[in-house]
């Protein structure tokens, strides 16, 4: 029988430290942007930011913003402003948050930290639209707005394989943004530098890597709400050493809490993943759903999607070049089914959640019948739930509810 | 000495459904009302409805199962709940013991439920966010033709041409609906349009299985609905007795078959 019950996750005690090192990253850009001390570049969440951080620049990560005005539930009052500016409510909510954050001059950052009165002024935009084109869009905006240069790489999609012909492709684009990079930065790149920092985010990749596998364990030591808030050193800090110490400290708590037999979910009965994007503004809301049915959602493709394994810093620009090409979301359905399989295998998976996010189709994976075709191969049960990653004009939390609870009990009547 | 009696409340976004039964599983008592704004004193006034129908009392409930919207708003009867989806299929399945696929068309909501031959559920889809195939359609298009809901199933009976409505918008097939009544078009001919879309949008949502069961108050309401299902997917449709009320059924079933000593029951304590 299903009764409610209050079963909220355990805080990590790492989170003060991550507070701590995201306090210095932001503090650092707000000076880069009003004392000119640094130039600023923005970027897009996967890359190239190795190449930015080497060469000097202090780097914004719009999505990071755009997520943060999600979880802080001020996203859907900002939306509008962009919708009235002619950017479609259909389109991607990053975009429109963050666009129509600035349209009414706020920013969650002002909350956060004082003193910090604005995102910073970018020198230049640089994006890689292997995640959607939504990100060139969205820089393209910026880059009318403040008449600042905006360049970037235009990726492959929908890749089975990754071949040479494909990283020689974007290798040779991410090699063309440097001229235009030294003449921003007034400096020439130094190899040492970008080996060094691609060194730095693969280290980085590989804790973080270390840190999610944590959750094989049983009772797992971490659920995929806790993933999604300490994943941002592996945004905004990767290929720095500040990341890495990070996640040391992380991972070694993690540890702990296995060698104690300590669940992030108390009573852990029922082992969830998740694929899509996460509703920023129902974090909690979710956690505690999940939480109070004793079901763990403990893996992710969004939280793994930080993973880059391809970087190599005896080649650096080859190697960013496959990494970015690698990701998931870059990636074909064939491509995809395959991973999601070998995950449900490695976290022994109960059941798998799909969100449909109304405004990102690219992250939105149960759109052409890929729960259909993984259920009947594995046997694993899915489920759809509609809802959106910052718009939550698009989330309905009964049917959310409703959804979650009744494939629970569908689970628990399967067992 | 007191009965045994079991209780399932379906606390439904448009409907509150009370269903007792007995030790056997049969429904001894029953009542449907709107729900309204107060979820509680609705449920209070349709137990004791149906406890008045089957002869009984509160001190005579063993246990009981709330399920619906309002779930949570019926503590002073029991905090055990399932929901509506775990009732629908459980509720079906008494009366239907194979493989089925329900199909529940409710106010605010439709569900496609798949059951295996020994009643576990396979998999289940409801409607996404939006009002399209459900009851209230039903209601706002109703209210734009000026009828009532319950003249709708005769209407529909009388068409001869039926109207066809594409969009799966209840504001535009609203529009499409306008247009119709400006060209003249006769009601009859566009009420049977809106159930044939009705029935569309939830077909829609799921591939069947072979034995199709429907429920819910459109279908309970509107048999000429589940005669037009039938035709569409080209085999009869079946109905448990009382369609609008499986749900409370199930929820009830539920309250005979789980484990009476850990719901809090306090139905007891407060006849």
């Amino acid at each position: 029988m299903t009764t409610e019950q209050k079963n909220i996750r355990k805080k990590l005690q790492a989170t003060d430290q991550m507070n701590r090192i995201m306090t210095v990253y932001f503090y650092g850009l707000n000076e880069a942007a009003t004392s000119g001390n640094k130039k600023v570049a923005w970027c897009t969440s996967v890359g190239p930011a190795e190449l930015l951080r080497a060469m000097g620049f202090a780097v914004h990560f719009p999505e990071n913003h755009a997520a943060m005005l999600g979880a802080t539930r001020m996203s859907t009052d900002m939306i509008p402003a962009a919708n009235a500016i002619g950017y479609s409510p259909d389109i991607c909510s990053y975009l429109t948050a963050d666009i129509g954050a600035y349209l009414k001059g706020i920013t969650p950052l002002s909350k956060a930290y004082k003193g910090i009165e604005s995102i910073p002024k970018p020198d230049v935009l640089v994006y890689n639209t292997n995640q959607c084109r939504d990100v060139q869009d969205w820089f393209a905006w910026y880059a009318r707005e403040f008449s600042v240069p905006i360049i970037g790489i235009t990726s492959p999609k929908n890749i089975n394989e990754v071949s040479s012909a494909h990283i020689d492709d974007v290798t040779r684009q991410i090699e063309a943004l440097v001229p235009t990079l030294e003449l921003i930065s007034g400096h020439k790149l130094d190899m040492d530098r970008l080996r060094e920092t691609v060194s730095l985010s693969r280290q980085c990749t590989e804790l973080w890597k270390e840190v999610l596998e944590t959750a094989t364990a049983t009772p797992a030591p971490l659920t995929f709400f806790d993933g999604t808030i300490h994943m941002g050193p592996a945004v905004v800090l990767r290929g720095t050493p500040e990341a890495v110490e990070y996640y040391q400290v992380l991972l070694a708590e993690l540890k702990q809490r296995i060698a104690e037999g300590v669940g992030a979910v108390e009573d852990e009965s029922l082992r969830i993943y998740w694929d899509g994007m996460p509703v920023w503004g129902r974090l909690r809301q979710h956690s505690d759903l999940f939480a109070g049915l004793k079901a763990n959602v403990l893996a992710s493709t969004y939280c793994s999607s930080w993973i880059f394994q391809a970087f190599d810093a005896q080649d650096p620009f080859r190697s960013m070049a496959k990494a970015y090409l690698e990701l998931f979301i870059v990636r074909s359905d064939a491509y995809k089914e395959k991973y999601i399989k070998e995950m449900l295998a490695k976290f022994r998976i109960d059941g798998i959640i799909y969100h449909d996010a109304k405004t990102c189709p690219c992250n939105s994976n149960n759109r052409y019948g890929m729960p259909q075709r993984l259920e009947a191969e594995t046997g694993i049960p899915a489920l759809v739930i509609s809802g959106d990653l910052n718009d939550l004009r698009c989330v309905s939390d009964e049917q959310t509810k409703t959804n979650v609870e009744a494939f629970i009990e569908q689970l628990e009547e399967g067992k | 000495m007191p009965k045994q009696l079991f209780v399932g409340l379906d606390m439904g976004a448009s409907r509150t459904k009370v269903a007792v039964i007995d030790q056997d599983g049969q429904l001894i008592g029953h009542a449907v009302k709107k729900s309204g704004i107060d979820f509680s004193a609705t449920a209070a006034a349709c137990l004791d409805a149906s406890l008045e129908m089957a002869g009984a009392t509160r001190a005579d409930i063993v246990n009981a199962v709330s399920t619906g919207y309002g779930r949570a708003n019926v503590a002073f009867v029991t905090e055990t709940s399932k929901t509506e989806i775990g009732c629908l299929a459980k509720g079906c399945y008494h009366y239907f013991p194979e493989a089925i696929t329900i199909i529940d068309i409710g106010g605010q909501d439709n569900k496609i439920i798949n059951l295996d031959s020994a009643g576990r559920r396979s998999n289940f889809k409801m409607n996404r966010k939006c009002a399209a195939g459900t009851g209230a359609f039903l209601e706002e298009m109703a209210s734009r033709l000026d009828i009532s809901l319950e003249e709708m199933n005769g209407l529909a009976r009388q068409s001869e041409e039926m109207l066809k409505i594409g969009s799966y918008c209840t504001v535009f097939s609203a529009t499409e609906v306008l247009e119709s009544i400006r060209n003249g078009k006769k009601v009859t001919d566009i009420v049977k349009g809106l159930f044939y879309s009705v029935i569309k949008r939830v077909l829609e949502m799921d591939a069947i299985t072979e034995r199709v069961v429907m429920t819910g108050g459109v279908v309970a309401h509107n048999p000429y609905i589940v005669e037009m299902a039938g035709e569409m997917i080209g085999r009869p449709i079946m109905l448990p007795p009382l369609p609008q009320l499986t749900g409370a059924v199930g929820a009830a079933l539920y309250a005979r078959d789980g484990s009476w000593q850990q719901t809090v029951i306090t139905a007891r304590e407060k006849s």
